[in-house]
């Protein structure tokens, strides 16, 4: 019954999960890698599952005390067999379902670059309360909570964090990455079909947490090269005033971007932030926030 | 300067109907309670017999009644998380705001593991050791009772946190930099810490009177290999404890010193490090799931095997999986952040840890399976909760597997997909197993036992509701929703919130039952009556005594010369080859004196935690004081021990005659 209710669960997970856009719905490399594990070492822990769950059923039902069928055998205490079994059982297990997570920690370690003839595209990410800046350093440019991507192309990320730790997290193109301030964390993807994706933080970061949610538009390369030159003719310039006005809490931000980053910004907003309010760097002051 | 520190009346939240509604019916509901004991006079019975007592069967139901109690606390925040996300779908807000959405999550998981997981465990071990060791008390009884009040001065200080202040918004890790000053600024985080902090030491120290009781109190001929693996399992849980709850003490002061002195541990600025205390959080953290979890197998083992009418299947290979399980419950704490940035070879390394420790786990399955096998199975209320907990425990660790794949913890990790998977283990892990001993042990604490059939109502509820509130969760995980959500914009997930609230509804409708349970249990008691303290047909020493024991437990220790030494001897009598009991000499026995050192140290506890948490500098200085002068006067006690007279124990014996006796 209750393996039942299990399979149930997970195919409706799998139909829905399907058309919802989640983690069973890739659209890169690296998710579909990472949804294969996930059935893989399904699969084989159900096959050893299920059956336990059922015997155990089998067992305490044929063994009531009302059935007069069943030989009561107290003195059946030990069994070397039995014993060599029920330990040998899970230990094979492990060392199937290991191997898969041996080789699948290395294969799609954020930090690894994906293989691909065409050069990667940068961005640099900082999560800021409670919004995502994502920096161009390329192109020159930024955006706020939006994140458009050429597909087909590699993209790789360097993230941080304004202040409190958050998580990047898209969960059809990649797993997520805590972003921590003062460090830079390392991840790669690469949207193979065209679409919106949702992103957002995997991780509690305050008040303004369930709106730090964006949206990454996987464009042609094409467009992508379009909507570059686009942002760069219109919006605000990025430097150092700018961000100590976005670093501001708020919420619930709408998109929008920036038309040029001042030189090395990033690098400027990681070493900002592990120096005190009343140090060198005054002009990235951290996240400050006003409560009672 | 302020004699009052912070506190202020702003700091009572007047303006927040919800909180004040709380306050009125649990203050009324307490004056009511407090009223009622006035006048019926019960102060001095309570007094003597209750919160001065150090013997180890009060203590473990005192324990058991605050774990209850903050079970309906806990769950109460639960089920406004669930409405709340039931109802904040889209555009809309719910009802709750985030600031207080925040601390119901944050105050919930505290709860739960802190203030109900962890008194249930810990009451059930102080109620059951003893009586299985064949021993009259604890090694040090007067320290255990500074436990359990130390305990409750964390449950009280957690509670008024809700009245007087705020309580945490960080969730219940309080990771930094959120947790800092500069982040959290008010009284939240102290709360939160003075109240682990102070509970914490008294965690810490029953941990050292059980290591101490297992290993040096034991009756004549019970050897290791001789002793019930309940008491195995809360050897290894307190051995766990001991080596555990200091990394958790010395952390939570680091975080203290960063947030009352100004220093740098995990603060963003001058090379303090939040990624240490998320490692020193989860080296505690991961042990402590084993802590919860151990004595709840030892629950499973002792049921299965009395109610099988069958000695527990592979007794050397459970003692065996339970200190496999104790060691290598320090080496996984790392898979609580695959997603932090660690190489490849370290995220491979503790996922490969982590499956390996459900090796021994497996094994535990397979060998209550196997003891089942071939007995006659009685399914009383305490089977169905060991064989709900079997088959619904297997898939959370199946899921718990899923997780300690680094590719794939960084799909489902900080998911509701976690939080789906983290309740499928401690839920029917230690919940369902702490229910199944209480049904067990509750005939031997009172003398009669539970109603049966509020009992499997309030299992069947808990069951389905239990699988209805959290199976939903693992499908909107998977579809990307993540966990601590006060509203979100992704309509797809509703449906499986609203089913997740009726599972709630349904879990609700169970712990009714329970309450229904324990009330219809004391007032049918006369029907419900044990005479024979055997009323399971138990194999354990607890069952070779009166129930409600005497305060001495045992007029004459008993003597052991095999595993289920009890059972062994009852089956002798059965086929008449030995005589029910041996000849009895008395003598008298010296039992512990009742003492308010407990009690009093917990009362300056209070005001020093209370006045901590608001800088009330001079007060935390009374009450430093106050508990210091509470033990002096206890090291300089002259008798702690009364003596119960020979001619006692023998009229006890001919008025509470046992079947058998060892």
């Amino acid at each position: 019954m209750r393996y039942g209710l299990l399979t149930v669960v997970l195919l409706v997970a799998a139909t829905l999960g399907g058309c919802d856009g989640g983690v069973l719905d890739p659209k890169g490399p690296i998710t579909l890698a990472e949804r294969q594990i996930l059935f893989n070492a399904t699969g084989i822990m159900l096959a050893i599952v299920i059956p336990v769950a059922l015997a155990t059923l089998g067992v305490a039902f044929w063994f009531r005390a009302s059935n007069a069928r069943a030989t009561y055998r107290p003195d059946f205490i030990y069994s070397g067999r039995i014993e060599m079994l029920v330990w040998s059982i899970p230990l094979m297990t492990v060392l199937l379902v290991g191997t898969v997570a041996w080789i699948g920690a290395y294969d799609l370690d954020p930090p690894k670059p994906i293989a691909s003839s065409t050069k990667p595209l940068k961005v640099q990410v900082v999560s800021l309360d409670w919004k995502w800046l994502f920096i161009y350093p390329e192109q020159g440019i930024a955006s706020v909570n939006h994140l458009t991507i050429p597909v087909g192309t590699p993209v790789s990320f360097e993230l941080t964090s304004s202040g409190v730790m958050n998580s990047f997290f898209v969960p059809q193109l990649a797993g997520q990455i805590y972003t921590m301030a003062g460090m830079v964390t390392h991840l790669n993807l690469r949207a193979d079909h065209s679409g919106t994706y949702r992103g957002m933080s995997a991780n509690y970061s305050g008040a303004g947490f369930s709106d730090m949610v964006f949206k990454v538009d996987a464009v042609a390369p094409d467009s992508f090269a379009q909507w570059a030159a686009t942002t760069r003719g219109a919006g605000p310039v990025l430097d150092a005033k700018a961000y100590a006005a976005l670093a501001k809490p708020s919420q619930a931000v709408a998109p929008f971007t920036y038309r040029s980053v001042a030189n090395g910004l990033f690098v400027d907003i990681t070493s900002a932030a592990m120096q005190s309010a009343e140090g060198l760097c005054v002009a990235y002051p951290k996240s400050m926030r006003a409560e009672r | 300067m302020n004699l009052l520190g912070k506190l202020t009346w702003a700091a009572i939240p007047f303006h927040e109907p919800i909180i004040m509604g709380t306050v009125g019916s649990v203050g009324a509901v307490v004056m009511a309670a407090l009223a009622w004991v006035t006048l019926k006079g019960y102060w001095p019975y309570l007094w003597r017999e209750w919160i001065t007592s150090v013997d180890h069967k009060r203590i473990g139901v005192m324990y058991l009644a605050f774990a209850l109690i903050m079970l309906v606390r806990g769950f109460a925040d639960g089920i406004m998380m669930r409405t709340q996300q039931a109802v904040a779908a889209g555009g809309a807000q719910g009802y709750l705001p985030p600031e207080h959405f925040d601390q119901i999550f944050s105050a919930h998981g505290t709860i739960m593991i802190f203030f109900v997981a962890m008194p249930l465990v810990i009451g059930l071990m102080n109620f059951a050791v003893p009586l299985q060791l064949g021993v009259r008390d604890v090694a040090f009884p007067t320290m255990n009772s500074v436990s359990l009040w130390l305990t409750a001065t964390g449950i009280l200080l957690i509670n008024v946190s809700l009245f007087v202040g705020e309580f945490a918004k960080t969730g219940w890790v309080a990771y930094p930099p959120l947790s800092e000053l500069q982040f959290s600024p008010g009284v939240g985080v102290d709360y939160y810490l003075w109240s682990l902090q102070i509970s914490g030491m008294g965690t810490l120290l029953s941990g050292v009177n059980f290591v101490t009781t297992i290993l040096k109190v034991r009756a004549p001929g019970m050897s290791y290999m001789r002793m019930p693996v309940f008491c195995w399992t809360a050897l290894a849980s307190n051995l766990l404890i001991v080596a555990a709850f200091p990394v958790l003490t010395a952390l939570f002061a680091m975080l203290l010193l960063d947030r009352y002195l100004g220093f740098h541990f995990f603060t963003l600025d001058a090379g303090g490090n939040a990624m240490m205390y998320v490692n020193l959080f989860w080296v505690w953290g991961h042990p402590e799931v084993y802590i919860l979890v151990l004595p709840a197998f030892g629950i499973y083992s002792e049921v299965s095997a009395t109610f099988s009418g069958k000695p527990l299947f592979g007794y050397r290979s459970m003692v065996g999986a339970t200190l496999a399980i104790c060691v290598l419950s320090y080496t996984v704490w790392l898979h609580h952040f695959f997603t932090m940035g660690a190489s490849a070879s370290v995220n491979a390394f503790f996922g490969i840890t982590s499956m390996i420790i459900g090796v021994p786990t497996g094994v535990k399955v397979f060998n209550w399976l196997f003891t089942m096998y071939g007995g006659r199975v009685r399914f009383s209320v305490p089977v169905l909760w060991t064989i709900g907990f079997m088959v619904t425990f297997v898939f959370g660790g199946l899921t718990g597997v899923l997780l300690a794949l680094p590719a794939v913890d960084w799909q489902v990790h900080n998911s509701v997909f976690l939080v789906a998977h983290f309740h499928h283990v401690i839920v029917p892990g230690v919940l369902f197993g702490a229910i199944a001993g209480y049904n067990y042990w509750f005939p031997k604490a009172f003398g009669f036992k539970l109603d049966e059939r509020w009992g499997a109502a309030a299992f069947w509820c808990w069951f389905i509701g239990f699988h209805l509130a959290f199976m939903p969760l693992y499908v909107t995980g998977l579809m990307g929703m993540t966990r601590r959500l006060q509203h979100y914009d992704v309509l797809a997930w509703q449906p499986w919130l609203l089913v997740a609230e009726v599972g709630a509804v349904i879990v609700m409708a169970g712990i009714t039952c329970q309450v229904i349970q324990l009330v219809m249990s004391i007032r049918l008691r006369e029907q419900l009556r044990d005479t024979t303290g055997d009323p399971w047909g138990g194999r354990t020493l607890e069952w070779a005594t009166a129930s409600p024991p005497p305060a001495w437990n045992f007029a004459v220790l008993p003597r052991v010369d095999e595993i289920d030494a009890f059972w062994a001897k009852k089956q002798r009598v059965l086929a008449k080859r030995e005589l029910p009991g041996r000849q009895r000499t008395y003598e008298p026995i010296e039992v512990s004196k009742n003492s308010p050192v407990g009690f009093v140290t917990a009362f300056f506890a209070v005001i020093t935690g209370f006045a901590l948490i608001w800088h009330i500098w001079w007060m935390a200085g009374i009450g430093l004081l106050g508990a210091s002068v509470t033990w002096l006067a206890f090291m300089f006690r002259v008798e702690d021990e009364v003596e119960i007279p020979a001619e006692q124990l023998g009229r006890f014996d001919r008025t509470h005659p046992l079947e058998v006796s060892l």
